[in-house]
């Protein structure tokens, strides 16, 4: 259980975190989404005791993080991929951090198999890929079998493999009872991941719930209909609310759910080839919610 | 509760133990391929000075008139071979890089957060690394000035103008020489932790340690006050200081006093080092 309290984090004028509240509960794998720059790396550092709040609280588990002396099997954390000594080997690096922690040396050589990098082990991790180094920092978020765990843009330069992996893994995760809290800025890798979301835009709370209530929002929820009788179909669906629009036998129609669109058919004996609702929703959804708080769009002139 | 696989670790709470941060920190300083080296290129450049000058007394030594050669042996001028200016001047900046880069190296990679986050109690991760860095120092200024004194000896006793370990003044030169190692280690580690960066830290080294005590003249009362502040000044207090003559100072400080700076520049750069990180965002 991870409880964040009015947490706000201001750089001289400017501020990175802007009262923030919500919880991550445990058996469950929330996604931390925003776009760039929205402040969730900061979050996740204020979480860590890395960073010092200005205002607020954060506490995992009902105390702050850095009340605990040795950190690895409270809470598991990557934060980047690139937070290692490019000089020492994996399994190097693996065991001075679980020789603070007091956690056995058999533990280290256990972890780097389940994360697919034993045969790497003795390498350096300066000749690591980007992927390497995400295993090896989901590696040592494990290390200390902690019941919270916290990944920032874990799936950033994993292949297609790795990132099947990664999603099963945060799945198996949540299921033992854990807590898992993962960052992105893209709502496709949270879609087949996370069952709640929490979305923050310039710092500031946009949406705290589950995955379902979050696509809800869309008011551009989209299905595509395919029928032999469009002209009657049409008057149906506009009466209902929805605007629709295509050519031929085709019609796109937003602003009523599948559901209602194949009863309205049933009802009135209209013959569907196709009933199809868009997936890009929760995308869409995400889109619109914080189109008013991209920091850096692009194609903006300064 | 376990991931599959992987042996799993005990969920009790289990007591945080110092001993496990200072052998982590232990781990952490030989698991680089660069710790061995800098300590070997360093050792073998202030030996080298030193047998080298030796060497050139050697070498030369019918060159001296008699006078010449009877004064380099009643003032145990040997000594002066044991641990030369230059090789104290290399031991300082090796050494001072050395503790820099053991805590920049972190901050430069980012494994500072890494660090951090496994364990919370900041201070005492920085208390390990100040206990090991200066065992690791000390046991090197020992072996270091104990290599420069025997290969100098060997070299000079062939002109029969070396000196023993029980003379006057050797045990002197030699612990002041040996403890610089751990004094300009710590001083480098504090420099780099509150720099937080390799080549500030350094720089920032380079002028306290080397650069203030050549510039701060000892013909004024103010400035030679300041220098006698400094740990080359101190090394060169209690090195000069053992030969039988000592140079006249026109503000003369004890030996006790060169040693008391030894030991606060060591007290106080093992402090800020401590305390340095515990407020800061990392």
């Amino acid at each position: 259980m991870i409880e964040v309290n009015g947490l706000t984090k201001r750089y001289g004028g400017a501020t990175a975190v802007d009262d923030l509240t919500f919880t991550v509960r445990p058996g469950e794998v929330t996604g931390f989404l925003g776009p760039n720059g929205a402040g969730k790396t900061t979050t996740l550092r204020m979480l860590l005791g890395l960073v010092e709040p200005t205002a607020g609280t954060a506490t995992v588990r009902g105390r702050p993080f850095r009340d605990h002396p040795r950190g690895l099997r409270h809470v598991g954390a990557l934060l980047d991929a690139g937070d290692v000594h490019g000089g020492r080997t994996a399994r190097a690096h693996l065991a001075v951090l679980a020789r603070s922690n007091g956690i056995p040396r058999a533990r280290v050589d256990g972890i780097l198999e389940e994360v697919g990098l034993a045969a790497a082990a003795r390498r350096r991790v300066g000749g690591f890929s980007l992927g390497m180094r995400q295993r090896l920092g989901i590696a040592t978020a494990l290390l200390g079998d902690p019941p919270v765990l916290l990944f920032d843009e874990p799936l950033n330069g994993l292949d297609p493999e790795g990132v099947l992996w990664v999603r099963g893994l945060f799945r198996r995760l949540a299921a033992e009872g854990r807590t898992v809290f993962v960052s992105s800025h893209l709502m496709t890798e949270m879609e087949h991941t996370a069952d709640r979301l929490v979305v923050i835009g310039r710092g500031a709370l946009l949406a705290a719930e589950s995955l379902r209530a979050f696509a809800a929002r869309s008011n551009r929820l989209s299905v595509t209909v395919r029928t032999p009788d469009a002209a009657d179909l049409t008057p149906l669906l506009t009466a209902e609310g929805a605007s629709v629009s295509g050519d031929g036998d085709r019609l796109t129609v937003t602003g009523l759910p599948a559901e209602r669109v194949g009863e309205l058919a049933l009802r009135h004996r209209v013959l569907l080839h196709e009933l199809t609702s868009l997936g890009a929703s929760l995308e869409e959804a995400f889109m619109e919610l914080t189109a008013d708080s991209v920091q850096y769009p692009a194609g903006d002139p300064r | 509760m376990t991931t599959a696989n992987a042996t799993p670790v005990t969920r009790v709470a289990t007591r945080a133990r110092f001993t496990d941060l200072i052998a982590a920190e232990w781990l952490k300083t030989w698991s680089l391929r660069s710790t061995p080296w800098l300590y070997a290129l360093g050792a073998l450049a202030v030996v080298a000075f030193n047998a080298g000058t030796a060497y050139d007394h050697y070498k030369y030594w019918y060159q001296y008139d008699k006078g010449s050669q009877e004064f380099f042996v009643s003032h145990r001028l040997a000594l002066v071979d044991a641990f030369t200016d230059n090789s104290a001047l290399v031991l300082v900046l090796a050494l001072a890089a050395i503790g820099a880069v053991s805590v920049t190296g972190e901050y430069g990679t980012g494994l500072i957060r890494t660090t951090f986050t496994a364990v919370p109690a900041r201070r005492s991760v920085m208390a390990a690394k100040v206990l090991v860095l200066t065992a690791v120092t000390t046991v090197f200024g020992v072996l270091v000035a104990a290599a420069s004194f025997a290969s100098t000896r060997a070299i000079l006793s062939g002109r029969g103008a070396s000196v023993a370990l029980g003379d006057p003044g050797t045990l002197q030169v030699l612990a002041a020489s040996a403890l610089l190692a751990p004094v300009a280690a710590l001083a480098g580690l504090a420099l780099g932790t509150v720099i937080r960066h390799t080549g500030t830290s350094i720089v920032a080294c380079v002028v306290v340690l080397l650069l203030l005590p050549m510039i701060l003249s000892d013909r004024r009362h103010l400035t030679a006050v300041l220098r006698h502040t400094l740990p080359f000044s101190a090394w060169d207090r209690l090195a000069g200081g053992a030969l039988p003559q000592p140079r006249a100072a026109l503000y003369p400080w004890s030996e006790a006093g060169a040693w008391t700076v030894y030991a606060l520049w060591a007290l106080v750069a093992g402090a800020v080092a401590v305390c340095a990180v515990h407020r800061r965002d990392q």
